[in-house]
């Protein structure tokens, strides 16, 4: 394929989906060791509320707005899910299940009893976002990324989500190991004077961050797989948390790759001739990965 | 009168938690409104082995979470060497009980030793050569050196129970508390970690744990605290560790206590 | 590039609080509002009463891969359906579709947490966000086919009741009905199972048949709700009445009735509200319904309402400060804590100083006499299991007899008074 065509229409749809599959892999990783893989379900899922009250807020959808509003509803879903947990004594996967699907319905309705004809907020995006349609108008081939006016074209989600991954890496890399520690051994963390909920507030957080961004371009369907899958698929290759996180990642960037490659091309090369939803394909291809590794990573048995 | 009898009580009450290195006053804690712990007033004396001892469901592990602050307690306060814990908690080193962690974690035995070091090098700080040589020795000095690259979940309980105690060595703590660091061990690692924790009564540092066989507390133990949910007594082993006080703490359970612990250790 | 569905009403809808809200509420809205309006609140009772069951049991949540996973069900049904020469649209055969891929999204989960090191909730997580993302790839395959402009899955997404088919709505009534009487057939074995496993299968109950009836059901309450209900929020109705109902009561026969209450009277109001406005998803409006039921639960049920439970712990941390501190002036100990020395001031039992009033020295020594009582009824082996109901604040002559008491004084010897 020439560059002429791959990259205005392919290149930044496919970086953007790679960004997002790591920045949601790489705290996943500790969600999953946390036993709270569906807490990633349940912020996915509470990101469309979030975006659509922040829209009433402001009335119009900026991307600040947008991941305040995101991030306060996940925050607001958190509180309401320990709240219950612990004042009502419910067990936490039914508290989750209380509060997600509660805030999902209420954003639904919220969206459909507003004016929101003007902007581009549904359901349907909220769900499955449109990462094919981030296309970069202003280039005309590789020679494009070394020319200031055309990268200056390039779709805002773009840089939100690489400005989001950098902070992910940046704090993971910082409190690796007191997110190790705490995420291992929550009483010995707190003895060694581990600020132990704040540091689970703090993933949460960083959680929330990367499904809002991720959100923003690739919907929750990406959002909840990438969280998910690849940390799940890299748990199965190593005992050694470090090799986990690299795994996940490496995992996370053959599903958007792949993925992406599968959508936009795989109907043409079998006959077809439309491609299919791309943030569907790069969810399946995560989860084809996790059935080989379920079927022959070297770690995937249980020793105890 | 009684004015004067508190003062003196004040003074004498000073001094105590002044060179306590763990001193609990007046320590509730409950679940659903039923005490598990109930107005428990300890004074642990420095540089001395203490057993905690009581039947089961006596609060002897909620004691010491709620010490730690690890669960919130209805009411006390603890002080080391006469300041808050809360202040001191570099100085203490914890051994929870065995079935507490996720042994499916992915860590390696010597990754787990190395957590004991974090105050050491702190938030930012990465390990030296020399702290990975501690981390090392620490696992030598509970004879588990050649186990440093297995992951945790493939030892034995024994095994497991010896890298715990490895790494609150790795500590390098004034004061040990740890939670049944004999439950269901092996011989060899009761044997091990008695001889670890002797050697840190030796070189003046302060012992407490939970222990459940009755038998070998005169063997192991300088001091007692006969526990059920309140205290029932608090001492050197020659003087508390009583039939008089273990009546009073285990009832009619401790006929079945003593068979079990002669079971256990025969 | 591919044009996605659009899931949004296009028109605004009717303001709520008119008349044809209680004429959708007691069955007077037309035929088939009216057969979906009772077949949802059968089915709103079918779920409540199996969600119970998977509550008990800590699964609340397989229920949401079940629910995720029959997306690429229906979708593969409609494809099969019209490459056959049939309606792809045809209910029925939508509904087997979804069926199937349930099962599979099902069995996966069991597979993936039994089979290798992943826990339950990552498995549940990966197989509902995977199958529903091959489910979005499939839909938008049949976007591309000639027949698929008008397919109408969207419908299954959120749930919606408006233009239903006479015979859509027979099923939905018949499938509510059904799942009903399932329920009450199983109830006893899916009781015993997620009460007490270990008992049951002691009992000759089949554990692992227990539980596949027990998922079969929650298959086919999501099954039979899914053009309600929709796929995404189906969850709730088999979530939240158990919880809300948990609140009621500790017995678990009774949380199942309530729980079945509960969620027929969230699906009756909301599929009511639904006949009304019928441009919204009805989905969302029975959700909400079902979670203003819980926050009243949470709040104001007897026992374990917040309310209540909060005033309860207040009681009781106040109790256990001023029995503290009333033993500490027993024995001439100072007082530490600030709040017992303010409690204590407040009724009058000592003074600022922490010095014992008159009232004070009287309370404290016959809290000592009891505190005393108490010991000794712990090491008397006849006593113990009435020295068990020891909690700090009950008084010993609640629990024992006079003579068990005279006893007890026989044996601590003669009162003595406050001693400095």
């Amino acid at each position: 394929m020439s560059g002429a065509e791959f990259v205005p229409l392919s290149l930044s749809p496919l970086i953007i989906g790679c960004l997002a599959a790591v920045a949601c892999a790489l705290p996943g990783n500790f969600l999953i060791l946390r036993r709270q893989a569906l807490i990633g379900d349940a912020i996915s899922h509470v990101v469309l509320p979030g975006i659509v009250v922040a829209f009433l807020f402001a009335g119009t959808i900026s991307a600040t707005a947008m991941m305040l509003g995101a991030a306060a509803a996940a925050l607001l879903a958190v509180a309401m899910i320990e709240g219950i947990r612990r004042f009502g004594r419910i067990e936490p996967g039914a508290a989750m299940g209380v509060v997600f699907t509660t805030m999902f319905a209420g954003g639904v309705l919220l969206l459909e009893l507003s004016d929101t004809s003007g902007v581009h907020l549904d359901v349907e995006h909220a769900l499955y976002g449109n990462l094919e349609s981030l296309i970069w108008l202003d280039a005309t081939g590789w020679a494009s990324l070394f020319d200031p006016t055309a990268l200056a074209g390039l779709p805002p989600e773009l840089f939100r989500i690489a400005l989001v991954l950098g902070l992910i890496v940046i704090l993971l890399a910082l409190f690796w190991r007191p997110l190790a520690i705490s995420t291992f051994d929550e009483g010995f963390a707190a003895t060694l004077g581990l600020p132990v909920s704040t540091i689970s507030l703090g993933l949460v957080i960083i959680s929330a961050l990367a499904a809002v961004a991720a959100f923003d371009a690739v919907g929750s369907i990406i959002v909840i797989a990438m969280f998910i899958c690849p940390p799940a698929a890299a748990r199965l290759m190593t005992n050694r948390l470090g090799m986990q996180v690299a795994w996940s990642v490496l995992f996370a960037l053959a599903s958007a790759v792949a993925g992406f490659v599968l959508a936009g091309y795989g109907p043409l090369w079998i006959g077809g001739t439309n491609s299919v939803s791309a943030a569907g394909m790069i969810a399946t291809v995560s989860g084809v990965i996790l059935a080989v590794t379920a079927l022959a990573g070297p770690e995937r048995r249980r020793v105890t | 009168m009684l004015q004067i009898a508190n003062s003196e009580n004040v003074l004498a009450e000073a001094q105590n938690l002044r060179e306590s290195p763990f001193a609990i006053r007046g320590l509730t804690v409950s679940y659903d409104q039923k005490p598990a712990v109930f107005s428990v007033d300890v004074t642990i004396e420095a540089g001395k082995m203490t057993a905690i001892v009581g039947p089961n469901g006596a609060g002897k592990s909620t004691l010491l979470k709620a010490a730690l602050g690890i669960i919130k307690p209805l009411s006390g306060q603890v002080t080391l060497m006469g300041r808050p814990v809360a202040q001191e908690m570099h100085r203490i080193a914890y051994v929870p009980q065995r079935a507490s962690v996720d042994w499916d974690f992915p860590v390696r035995v010597i990754d787990v030793i190395e957590m004991g070091m974090f105050r050491k090098t702190g938030l930012l700080g990465r390990l030296s050569r020399a702290d990975r040589a501690h981390a090392m020795s620490c696992l030598g000095r509970v004879g588990m050196t050649d186990f440093a690259n297995r992951q945790i979940g493939q030892l034995s309980g024994g095994q497991q129970q010896r890298v715990f105690l490895a790494r609150a060595l790795a500590q390098n703590a004034d004061l040990y508390l740890l939670d049944e660091p004999f439950a269901g061990v092996d011989a060899a690692t009761e044997k091990a970690i008695i001889t670890v924790l002797k050697s840190l009564r030796a070189e003046g540092r302060t012992v407490v744990a939970v222990h459940h066989d009755l038998t070998t507390v005169p063997e192991y133990f300088d001091n007692v605290l006969l526990l059920n949910v309140r205290k029932i007594a608090e001492g050197p082993v020659a003087t508390a560790f009583t039939e008089e006080n273990l009546q009073a703490a285990y009832g009619g359970r401790l006929g079945t206590a003593r068979l079990n612990a002669a079971a256990v250790s025969g | 590039m591919v044009a996605v569905l659009a899931l949004r009403a296009s028109t605004r809808p009717q303001s709520a609080g008119n008349p044809m809200f209680f004429q959708a509420l007691t069955f007077q809205l037309g035929y088939n509002a009216t057969l979906v309006t009772f077949g949802a609140t059968l089915l709103g009772i079918a779920a409540g009463v199996t969600g119970s069951f998977l509550f008990f049991r800590k699964r609340a949540l397989v229920s949401d891969a079940i629910s995720h996973a029959t997306l690429p069900g229906i979708a593969l049904a409609f494809i099969v359906m019209v490459s056959l020469g049939f309606d792809g649209r045809n209910l029925p055969g939508l509904l087997a579709g979804s069926a199937l891929s349930a099962a599979t999204g099902l069995f996966a989960v069991q597979w993936l947490a039994s089979r290798t090191r992943l826990t339950e909730d990552a498995a549940i997580g990966a197989v509902l966000s995977v199958f529903f993302g091959f489910g979005i790839v499939l839909l938008t395959v049949i976007q591309t086919m000639s027949s698929g402009q008008q397919a109408g899955l969207e419908g299954f997404l959120l749930g919606s009741t408006a233009g239903m088919l006479y015979a859509d709505a027979v099923l939905i009534a018949g499938g509510g009905a059904l799942a009903l009487l399932l329920v009450a057939i199983f109830r006893r074995p899916m009781m015993m199972a997620s009460f007490d496993p270990e008992f049951a299968r002691a009992s000759g109950i089949n554990l692992d048949r227990t539980d596949l009836i027990m998922m079969g059901l929650v298959m086919g309450v999501t099954v039979v709700g899914l053009k309600i209900v929709g796929l995404i929020l189906i969850v709730a109705l088999l979530i939240i009445p158990p919880v809300a109902a948990r609140f009621w009561s500790d017995r678990a026969d009774r949380v199942v009735l309530i729980a079945g209450a509960l969620g027929g009277l969230s699906a009756w109001i909301g599929a009511s509200g639904s006949a009304v406005a019928p441009n919204l998803p009805t989905g969302p409006i029975i959700v909400l319904t079902a979670f203003a039921i819980f926050a009243a639960s949470l709040l104001f049920a007897p026992g374990r309402g917040l309310l209540i439970s909060a005033l309860n712990h207040r009681k009781f941390q106040r109790g256990v400060h001023i029995r503290q501190g009333l033993v500490s002036l027993a024995q001439g100990q100072a007082i530490y804590e600030p709040l017992t020395l303010r409690l204590l001031q407040a009724q009058g039992l000592a003074r600022a100083d922490g010095v014992a009033t008159e009232d004070g020295v009287a309370r404290a020594s016959r809290v000592l006499r009891d505190e005393k009582r108490w010991e000794t009824a712990r090491g008397d082996p006849a006593l113990e299991m009435a020295a068990a109901r020891y909690d700090g604040l009950t008084q010993i002559e609640d629990v024992l007899t006079r003579d068990q008491i005279d006893h007890l004084d026989a044996r601590i010897g003669p009162p003595r008074g406050v001693t400095p």
